[in-house]
This record gives structure tokens, sequence and C-alpha cells, in this order.
């Protein structure tokens, strides 16, 4: 169960060679938002707190971009880090990360959460495109996404996730992913992955794959593919792109082997979607 | 509570269309991810915690009287399958059939009424098992039980698995049921105070992947 | 988009073969057709839309355990148009499908009803089984059970509850009885002891009009449910 306590500490204080030593854990709260001048998107806001560093970079056409860079080590455990990311109405904005976000243990077994805010205004586009999240051993990581869309906006949204580094099992992941449009809940999904979670990696549940993702594309003038896309075999990976039941949202689930096999199968999934900007 | 009233309502032979659906069985026994008892219990054991627990609190939920079209909504937004969401609506309208003829109530009226292509069958469950007298925790544990005893009766069939093996295979899980059950019903506890949003969404990569491709297999034996 | 619910389906207050609609009206006749895998269940439903298509409408309703190949053998021969012909799967259990757990059969039956209004005649076939699977009377009106001679001339005699409870025994493939050394005689001795005062025909779908038995046997039932009317 998510809410069952952490085992006890083996080593209460550790400090990790990667960063520095943060015993009661990281707080940190970094934000950006993104407003239309009345000719182009502009990010007035951009706040960098603790590990976030953010950056703007050139603009794409009419699109604002900005990456998230690692300034420290984190999510360690006992972290609480969020990150605020709003598209004003009528904005285009693409925020990245730099690297892969590496969820360690770090000084102690207390869970770290990573609380992500995805907010679009009317007739707003944000693209949320980070590199994929790696849970190592021994890390605990509580990470929610809500995200907030005024009916007139558009969402492309990626996760990806990686349980374990190479031959290694992974520590424990849980991602609560809800989404609303127009106030209306249009997903509302939990995945917990890594020991003690029961059955996290059998045949119903990830099939023994490590890396696991999905694509969320939401808004006006989305267009489902006629059928279900269906993609990849089993050993391979494989993965869906279906409508939710209140649209216009599509969502590509997908499990590989591979952080790049699951790239690739995410990708193959947007270029199905008619009309999806790429 | 009725004791009898649990046990009809989570009775495989109650006639609400279960026997034909697999709960995603059938394409693990046929990419090979369920091929013996081992894996039968590692499959239950995962669909249990994930989609098991979902539908429990869905159906502990509706079972405290909470609004079932609400509960209907909250289904939708934790099946974003629409083969499973197919399913569990189809399921729905067979178990409304079932549950109205056998504990007829004005609850199970409204229900259909609002959702005459049939509601998510867990909503169903919850409904049923408050017109028999039963609690959120009764409804939790007859939708969790059914998470499991579905496949485990699926995979009997398909990989003729010694049944007795698969019997035991439920004996083993018993404690996670009865813990799901009771977080499910715990989450129920508190959807009145704070909405639907507290309920449990544990969702399942691979049995919406399969989900999916199951439904377009031109040639199977199970409906789901 | 609200992609799921293309169709609305009024929740029917029925939960068994109740022979009218809440308004008053007859529903279409259930015939369910049970018997052992080959007997010619699928070629007797197919010969029997074809003989009857023109007069009254009609939609059938399979249960084969590989669900989609009855259906799909129905639709190739186009007897019917696909939107008359529903597939059910029966989970590896046909006569769970037919007997026990009826709702995936009503289920199917009221939706070609609902989208085909009005429908004289649904077919319902089971998937291949036993000698004692029978319908669910809050499935069907009548039953129909088709055996065929080169399974041995002894299945009358053997019985069970398809046999000797069945409303038509159909004792199919007559035209093969030579080859398969069958005594048609002693068969229809032994459906006559087994069944007592119920019908049996034999039939040889072979034959021009080999199915007219069965098909004379329906439309009997149907004149029986409206006596003085086709409606």
């Amino acid at each position: 169960m998510r809410d069952a306590a952490p085992p006890p500490a083996l080593h209460p204080v550790v400090p990790h060679a990667d960063g520095p030593a943060h015993p009661a854990g990281v707080r940190a709260a970094a934000r950006l938002r993104a407003t239309h001048n009345g000719r182009a998107t502009t990010v007035p806001l951009l706040h960098s707190d603790g590990p976030f560093h953010l950056r703007r970079l050139r603009p794409r056409g009419e699109r604002a971009r900005v990456c998230v860079l690692g300034a420290m080590s984190a999510p360690l455990g006992g972290d609480r880090l969020a990150l605020d990311i709003t598209a004003e109405a009528r904005t285009r904005l693409e925020v990245t990360t730099a690297a892969a976000t590496i969820a360690l243990r770090g000084p102690t077994a207390d869970p770290a959460t990573y609380d992500v805010r995805l907010t679009a205004g009317e007739d707003a586009s944000l693209r949320w495109l980070p590199q994929p999240l790696i849970s190592t051993r021994g890390s605990t990581v509580h990470q929610t996404y809500r995200v907030e869309l005024a009916g007139s906006s558009r969402l492309l949204l990626r996760e990806e996730q990686l349980l374990g580094r190479t031959a290694e099992p992974p520590g424990r992941l849980s991602t609560r992913l809800t989404v609303r449009r127009d106030g209306r809940p249009i997903l509302d999904q939990h995945t917990v992955y890594g020991a003690p979670t029961p059955a996290w990696d059998g045949p119903a549940v990830l099939g023994g794959h490590r890396a696991t993702g999905q694509l969320l594309l939401v808004g006006p003038g989305l267009e489902a593919p006629p059928e279900p896309v269906l993609l990849g075999d089993p050993a391979g990976g494989h993965c869906v792109l279906v409508p939710l039941a209140d649209g216009p949202a599509l969502l590509a689930t997908a499990v590989a082997p591979t952080p790049a096999r699951l790239r690739r199968l995410l990708d193959e999934a947007l270029a199905r979607v008619p009309g999806a900007e790429t | 509570m009725s004791r009898t009233a649990l046990l009809i309502l989570a009775d495989g032979r109650f006639p609400a269309g279960g026997h034909a659906h697999s709960g995603g069985m059938e394409a693990a026994v046929a990419s090979g991810g369920v091929h013996d008892t081992a894996s039968l219990e590692a499959f239950c054991r995962g669909r249990l915690h994930t989609a098991g627990l979902t539908a429990a609190g869905l159906a502990a939920a509706a079972a405290t009287g909470y609004d079932a079209l609400a509960l209907d909504d909250a289904a939708d937004t934790r099946t974003p399958a629409p083969a499973l969401r197919r399913v569990a609506r189809r399921l729905g309208r067979q178990m409304m059939r079932a549950a109205r003829a056998t504990w007829p109530c004005a609850g199970l009226d409204h229900l259909a009424r609002h959702r005459p292509q049939g509601p998510h069958q867990p909503v169903v469950l919850g409904v049923a098992a408050r017109a028999a007298g039963l609690t959120a925790l009764d409804a939790a544990h007859a939708a969790v039980y059914e998470s499991v005893g579905g496949p485990a009766t699926a995979a009997v069939r398909l990989l003729s698995l010694d049944p007795f093996e698969a019997t035991a295979v439920l004996a083993r899980l018993a404690d996670d049921l009865d813990a799901v059950a009771a977080a499910a019903s715990d989450a129920a506890g508190r959807v009145a105070v704070e909405g639907v949003t507290v309920l449990p969404a544990a969702s399942a990569p691979l049995l919406d992947i399969t989900g999916e491709q199951h439904a377009a297999w031109a040639v199977r034996l199970f409906a789901s | 988009m609200h992609l799921d619910h293309p169709v609305t389906l009024p929740q029917r207050h029925t939960y068994s073969a109740d022979p009218r609609h809440p308004d008053g009206s007859h529903r279409a006749l259930r015939i369910g057709f049970g018997g052992p895998v080959g007997s010619g269940k699928t070629a007797t439903v197919a010969a029997l839309c074809r003989t009857l298509r023109d007069r009254l409408s009609i939609a059938v309703v399979t249960n084969d355990i590989y669900t989609q190949e009855d259906a799909a053998f129905l639709r190739r021969e186009a007897v019917l148009p696909p939107e008359r012909i529903a597939a059910v799967e029966t989970g590896a259990c046909p006569h769970t499908a037919i007997r026990d757990d009826i709702s995936a059969n009503l289920e199917a039956v009221e939706q070609l009803e609902q989208a085909l209004e009005p429908l004289d005649l649904i077919l319902i076939e089971s998937g291949g089984d036993n000698l004692t699977a029978t319908f669910s009377r809050g499935l069907v009106d009548h039953q129909v059970f088709v055996i065929d001679v080169a399974a041995g001339d002894d299945i009358p005699r053997k019985g069970g509850p398809g046999i000797t409870t069945a409303d038509l025994l159909v004792v199919n493939k007559t035209d093969l009885a030579p080859y398969v050394g069958v005594d048609l005689d002693a068969m229809a001795a032994d459906s006559r002891r087994q069944r007592k005062d119920l019908p049996f025909v034999f039939t040889s779908l072979t034959a021009a009009d080999g199915v007219r038995p069965v098909a004379d046997w329906v439309t009997e039932c149907l004149a029986a449910r409206h006596p003085g009317a086709t409606r």
C-alpha cells in the first residue's frame, strides 16, 4: 500500500557523494509563468529554487521554451520538491529538462515528494517534455502531477520512468496523475512500482519491463485515430494510444525493456495522432 | 448485514456475466506472461492491488450511498482504455439486470435510468450491495474477490491448470484481499467529505495495453 | 468528442424472456439451437435464414466457443446482413452462457431487438456442447436440439436433457446414413421412445429445401403465438 510506513533507515545520515548533505531534506518550490504580451509569449516569471535551475531557451517559432537544469542531486529521501508551471491565456510554452532526474536514497530513507503542477489558460498550448525519471535502489519518491486545463487549451505531456539503473532493482516510485479540464476530471491515475509494492513487475502490471511511460494529448482540434493504435509486442515493448472518455484527449501508455525503446514507442504513437503539433 | 447476501453477491455463479470475462488473463496467457501457478499468483496479486483496489473503492463508495452517477464519472476517469470502459459498462448492464431481479430497489432503478448504456460494473456492485443490506466493506470484499476470482477461473480453463492449485492461490491471497478491501472501504468512508478524488485510482499499464490488444483479436474465448 | 456512447440503449426492465414488451406488444420469438459440435447447428440456422428471411424479420446470436467463427460464417454466407448477426463470448463454457448465466445473451438479444425493431424471430445458436446442454427458459421461448446420424445411431437412445426435453429434435445429415451404417428407423423409434409426444424431424441440408421440416415447425411456433395475425 502506498501509505505503508517506509522501512527503518539502516544508516541514519549518509551524505551523498553527488550533492551537499541535507539531512532534513531540501524544500524547494520553483515556478515559471508564461504570458502573452499581445504579440508573443514571454516568460516574465522564472523562479529557480533548490535543485531546479530554470533557464530560457531560444524560442522555436512562436513557442517560448524553458529548460529545467538540475542544480544539485535530487530528489533525495526527505526532499520536498515542487515545480509550478503556468501557461497563461494564448501562450505557447514548452518546458523540458536537461537531463534525466535521478531519484536517490539520500541521507534518510524518508520518502521524497515531487509535485508538478501544470496550468494552461484559454487558448494556451503547454508542452511538458522532461527527460525520464530514474528510480534507483533505496529511493522512495511520491510524485504528483496536477494538471489544470482551460477548455480551449492544449496539452502535450510526456512522462517516462526507468525502474532501476542497469542490473539494479529500483526504489519505490509512486505517481498520481490528475488532469482536469474546465474543472472536470478527465484522468485520474495512480501507479506504484518497486518493492515492497506487491507484484509490481508481474504479468498484470509491467510484465518484467523496466521502462514505462505515457503521453497525454488534450485539446480542441485533436482527432482520435479511427481505431485504438496498437504498437510493438510483449517482448520488445508495447504501447496503446486511446481516447479518454471525456475528450478530446488521447493517452498513450507504454512499457518497454529500455528507455530508448520506450521513447521510440511514444514517438511512434504521437506520429499517429492526426493534427497533433509535433 | 447479511452474510448470506454477501455470499450470493460474491458467488461466481451470480448470473451477471462474469464467467465470460478473464480480466486480462486470456491476453496474459497468450503472451506467455502467465503459464503456471506462480505466474497466476503474480498476475492476481498485481491485478488485485491495481484494478481490484480501484474497483473496490468505487464499489464501497457506492455502497455508502454516495452519488452513483458521480462515481460512474469517476470510474471513467480511472479507466483510460476504451475497451475496458466498454467491458465495465457491459458488465454493469448485466449486473444491473441480475441485481434488479435479486434485490429490487429505487437506487438501482435510478442508476439504470440515468446510465441506460450501462454504468461501470463496480458502481452497480456497490449499489446492489447497499440494496442487499451490505456494508461498504462487504462491497469492497465482493469487488476484490471478483478481481482475482475471474482471472483464476479463466487460467484454469485456458491453461488446464490444476483447479486445486488455482484455488490455493486465491487462499494465499486472502490477507492481501482483506487489506485491499479495508483500504478501499476506508477511502470510501471519506468520500462524502472529500469527494471522489479520495478514492483509489491504482492502475496497471499492462492491463490497459493488453485490454486494448485483446479487444482487437478476431478469435477469443473470453469477452475480456 | 465524447467517444464512448454513440448509441443509447434503453435499460430494459425485463430480466428474462417475458414475451411482451412493457407496452404490451409482442417481442420477437426467441428460438435456441443447441447440440453437439459439428451436428449442423450453424448450417441449420443458415438454411432457416435463407428460407424465412423473405417473409420474416430475423436476427441471429451466435455463441461459438471461438466466438466470432460462427458469426463470421453466417456473414460470409451472406444469409443475413451483418447488422443482424451478433456474437457472444462464452469464456470457454458454452452451456453457462445459455443456461446458468444468460445475461450476455439477453443483452445481445435486446440490442438486436432495439436496433432492428420490429423483429419477428431471433435464433440463438449455442456453442457446440454435450448432450446435457439446454437453454434457460429465461432466454428462449423454444429450443431445438440438433444431432446428426454420423455421430452414431445410439445418440437418441442415450437421451440426456437435450434429446428428451428440447421442443424439437432435429436428426441431421440423413444423407450420410448409408455411408455410416446407421438405421434411421431405429433412430426414429428411439427418438419417439425418449421424447414421448415431443416432435422430431429428419433433415438433410444437402437436399433442395432440406431445412423445410424445421422451417415449418418454426412457422407453426410463430403462428401459435399470434393466432390469426402475422404480428
